[in-house]
């Protein structure tokens, strides 16, 4: 199923890439205007409001809330590199309204065109190959807002078999939480790092190089735990491999120290 | 049993560096998770019973008084006692003046969740009576002065050589020079101690899985046999269970079956299931002599109408706490009361207060796993950010959340202010970040950097870069 | 106000919005209709898919079964069981006629008491109410026909199931109660007994004869 021929796509930067990781950005936007999407970055976008929706601070959450949906609805979809930030948006913004509240209905209509990135390139614009390229093995670990809200997991998996020279293998438990959970990875700190070692130990026994997902939350998590634990795997976003825009240095291996 | 739940944070990080903990804990994830997962598959029609299940469950709590009253009347019909109790302290005292009006001394006592919630040990203790626990996993756990680490497998935090060291403290009848290394050894040897306590005993407490309106049935669900023995044997059968258990009709509980055992053990079904329909009847050779019901209030009611309700469904199958990566890691006794796990985390608040509780929903990274294997579809990660949302209300939270979220909002709803920190936030953290790691975080982030490299930011800010080469943004 | 008052009013407070007679019928008809739910397909089909389903899902749960090409073969299969497993030739039963009128003089040596077990029976012997396919099941009724303790306190417990008498589900066995008992009405203790004894409480490990008898053995007569 493809939508218009050449929608308008508002790409959702999301604020763990703006300010960790533009790469994966520049990512996204060469897979939407390669899968024939007009790719637009509205100026006023911030956070999607998770941390504050997840904390109980449901006042803060819905203005948050209000300022994305006056940013973004008046494209043809809202496209975010991350499952949690999209499952915010399309499953959450419409439960913080409540009923006979217009905004509710703005927020109905953006959430039902609101998508995970890589989800939108398989099942709204039926991309079977991006036609990277990547030379190695990659292990995937399915965040847990892209796969339980959204549905997120054989998409990746199909784009990333049609990558050239990437060998996949399965992650044990790749659909077991990484343990970041936003600010439960501060606030229960021990807890979150024994969920991530047991993560790490997993990806280590995989063989692959490379660790892949589609959050940069938890990448950054794992990547965390797997440097402190002096492993050489290699952490990236999904759409960098997919983008093939995978040969600068890995997450958390920026700067002269390696 | 006292509430150590706002000691969370402590318990955990204990239940962590408790090697032999989490040895025994490593059988959840090998045991129950595989096993369910096998069971779910092997029966076709098991995503459509989780659905009927969920469907019937709301229709009873739409209509719970009715429900409750019909199963009221054919226990009466049938010979047996219904007693009301609001509060668990009116179950206990219900419960021993039943035992003490028949002279009890020694109680044999079925796997019982509820009789934990309200206590019913101690307080039978207290008035001078005996109780024995008789489910193997409870019994033991009664020995070392425990309580249930797991609503359905109660000693999974132990190892076998714990065991062995209980036995041989407790069991000092027996030769000590008595090899009890393997799990069959100690099997054998509670059966026989066990034995003897289920002949003697003058009254036997269960609880009960369901309880059926169509028959006034009350059901238990064992794979020992335990329950049976205990509520077959003595003089009278008291049945402690909350008002939520109700069911309408022998149809209705099939539904509940069977997803009940495939989600808890993985087993197309428990060994046995038994139907209990009041006492002794005329030309019976065996059966209590009385039958009683006492049916418990303890905040059910209260949750009634609330965003709660849903948490009344609850089979109390386990599943949930076997697929948690939080209850994997720490076990139960670390959430600090009764319920551990997810539905530990949404019942306690309503049970001993969010003030109290508070940890419990949100320890949790909210994942949902729990709420995928639920046989009965229950929204526990919604539940939980509901406490979250309590507690905000209510100012629970630390003052310095407070603050820093109240920040980033003001900031998140502003645009243009939020382009300027982000890039001093950046450039910040580019400052602090060697290597493209950051080694130690300030304040309250420190915990993350304890035991994890922080990636630093990688230059300017996508938007300040998007901006630069002239990107479409409108 | 006594606590069920209290209770019952907290609830209605909660629930009941309008009409309560509607409310009443919703609830009266349901339990008068007892209809079924979502019934598994695998127990459906004729007798002789029931039987091996049935035989099969027993096998699963290690209850060991045994196919007799008539009742009368019961008593030598008990001797033959106990002799097979280095027990003393000695049997408890109930009064159930379908036991009572076997030819238990055809094995002399075998002692069969009568009644209740007290504990110190290693082996008793039961007829079931019926058999379930869909899990490999067996379903025993309390009464003097065959008591609740023996299904309990023995070590071994042998149960004699006709093959007429295995229901494909659940459903089609709480038929055959409201028939017998009428709708609405059970008798004291209805056992769905599903294998031998176990437990997992000691590190996961499964083992047999917690409780409950160690050993489940089916005598299922072919009288199809």
């Amino acid at each position: 199923m493809t939508s218009a021929p050449r929608p308008r796509v508002a790409l959702f930067v999301t604020c763990l890439v703006d300010l960790f990781r533009p790469t994966v950005g520049f990512a996204a936007v060469k897979l939407l205007e390669d899968a024939g999407c007009e790719v637009v970055v509205p100026a006023a976008q911030t956070c999607c409001g998770q941390p504050a929706f997840n904390s109980g601070d449901r006042k803060d959450a819905t203005e948050i809330a209000k300022t994305v949906i006056a940013a973004f609805e008046g494209y043809d979809f809202l496209v975010a590199p991350s499952g949690s930030c999209a499952g915010q948006i399309a499953k959450h913004y419409p439960e913080l309204f409540a009923e006979g509240d217009p905004w509710k209905a703005r927020a109905e209509l953006l959430a039902a065109k609101s998508h995970e990135l890589i989800s939108f390139l398989v099942d709204v614009r039926g991309v079977a190959s991006t036609g990277a390229r990547f030379a190695g093995s990659v292990t995937y670990h399915d965040s847990c807002s892209g796969l339980r809200e959204l549905g997120v997991r054989a998409q990746p998996r199909k784009l990333l078999g049609a990558v050239e020279g990437l060998s996949l293998t399965e992650l044990e438990d790749s659909d077991v939480c990484c343990g970041f959970g936003g600010t439960f990875s501060v606030k229960y700190s021990d807890l979150s790092g024994a969920i991530v070692d047991k993560k790490a130990t997993k990806v280590e026994a995989s063989g692959a190089t490379t660790l892949l997902a589609g959050d940069l939350g938890c990448l950054m998590n794992m990547a965390g735990r797997l440097s402190r634990k002096g492993s050489t795997i290699e952490v990236r976003h999904v759409a960098e491999v997919l983008a093939g825009m995978a040969d600068g240095p890995a997450i958390g291996k920026t700067g002269k120290g390696r | 049993m006292q509430v150590t739940s706002p000691a969370f944070k402590q318990n955990a990080t204990r239940a962590l560096a408790d090697v032999t903990l989490q040895k025994a804990m490593k059988n959840v994830e090998t045991g129950f998770i595989a096993k369910r997962a096998k069971a779910a598959e092997a029966l076709p029609e098991f995503e459509a019973l989780r659905d009927a299940a969920r469907d019937l469950k709301t229709h009873v709590l739409k209509h719970l008084d009715l429900y409750l009253e019909a199963y009221e009347k054919k226990v009466i019909a049938s010979g047996g006692h219904v007693h009301w109790a609001e509060s668990a302290e009116d179950a206990r005292r219900i419960v021993t003046d039943i035992c003490k009006r028949l002279g009890a001394r020694t109680v044999t006592k079925g796997k019982s969740m509820i009789t934990e919630e309200i206590a019913l040990n101690d307080h039978l203790e207290k008035e001078g009576l005996i109780p024995v626990e008789t489910d193997l996993g409870e019994y033991i756990i009664q020995l070392r002065g425990e309580h249930p680490s797991h609503i359905i497998a109660p000693a999974v935090h132990l190892t076998k050589e714990q065991v062995a060291g209980d036995f041989r403290r407790v069991h000092t009848h027996l030769d000590a020079g008595r090899d009890l290394t393997e799990p069959v050894t100690l099997l054998s040897e509670a059966r026989a101690v066990l034995r003897e306590k289920f002949l003697l005993a003058d009254v036997g407490i269960t609880g009960a899985n369901f309880l059926v309106a169509e028959t006034g049935t009350s059901i238990i669900v064992t794979n020992e046999g335990n329950g049976d023995l205990t509520q077959t044997l003595p003089k009278a059968h008291v049945v402690v269970a909350s008002i939520e258990k109700i069911v309408p009709t022998l149809e209705d509980v099939d539904t509940l079956l069977r997803v009940l055992a495939r989600s808890a053990t993985g087993q197309e079904m428990s060994v046995y299931t038994t139907f209990s329909t009041g006492p002794r009847r005329d030309g019976d050779p065996d059966g209590p002599g009385e039958y009683h019901v006492v049916l418990l209030d303890n905040g059910r009611s209260a949750m009634l109408g609330t965003e709660f309700e849903e948490m009344l469904r609850c089979i109390r199958c386990g599943a949930c706490m076997n697929h948690c990566p939080v209850y994997q890691q720490i076990g139960g006794h670390a959430y600090g009361w009764v319920y551990p796990g997810p539905m530990g985390a949404v019942l306690t608040p309503t049970l001993v207060g969010v003030d109290k509780a508070g940890h419990l929903p949100n320890a949790s990274t909210l994942c949902g796993r729990c709420e995928s294997v639920c046989p009965m579809r229950i929204p526990l990660p919604k539940m939980m950010r509901a406490w979250r949302n309590r507690e905000w209300e209510r100012a629970l939270n630390p003052a310095a959340l407070r603050t820093g979220l109240g920040l980033w909002a003001s900031v998140a709803t502003r645009p243009a202010l939020y382009r300027l920190a982000a890039r001093a936030a950046s450039l910040g953290m580019r400052l602090l970040g060697r290597g493209g790691r950051i080694a130690r975080l300030p304040f309250f982030a420190a915990g993350w950097t304890a035991n994890r490299d922080m990636p630093a930011p990688e230059g300017a800010t996508f938007m300040d870069q998007w901006k630069a080469k002239g990107g479409r943004s409108a | 106000m006594n606590a069920r008052d209290a209770i019952l009013g907290k609830i209605r407070r909660a629930r009941v919005v309008g009409d309560d007679a509607a409310r009443r019928a919703t609830v009266t008809d349901r339990l008068a209709a007892h209809r079924p739910g979502i019934v598994p397909a695998r127990g459906e089909g004729d007798a002789a898919h029931r039987l091996a389903l049935f035989l099969e899902m027993a096998d699963k749960v290690s209850a060991s079964t045994e196919r007799l090409a008539s009742a009368d073969d019961v008593p030598a299969a008990v001797a033959r069981y106990l002799r097979s497993k280095n027990l003393p030739q000695a049997i408890r039963r109930g009064i159930d006629p379908r036991l009572a009128g076997l030819p238990f003089d055809r094995e002399p040596q075998l002692t069969v008491a009568v009644g209740p077990s007290d504990g110190h029976d290693l082996a008793g012997l039961s007829h079931a109410f019926a058999g379930v396919a869909e899990t490999g099941t067996v379903v025993l009724v309390s009464g003097a026909d065959n008591p609740t303790t023996l299904n309990f306190l023995p070590e071994h417990h042998l149960v004699v199931v006709r093959a007429s008498e295995i229901a494909g589900n659940y459903e089609a066995v709480w038929a055959r109660v409201r028939a017998e008992w009428g709708a609405g009405e059970m008798p004291r203790a209805i056992n769905w007994i599903t294998g031998p004894s176990r437990s997992g409480d000691i590190e996961q490990t499964i083992l047999l004869g917690a409780h409950g008898p160690r050993s489940l053995h089916l005598l299922v007569v072919d009288d199809g």
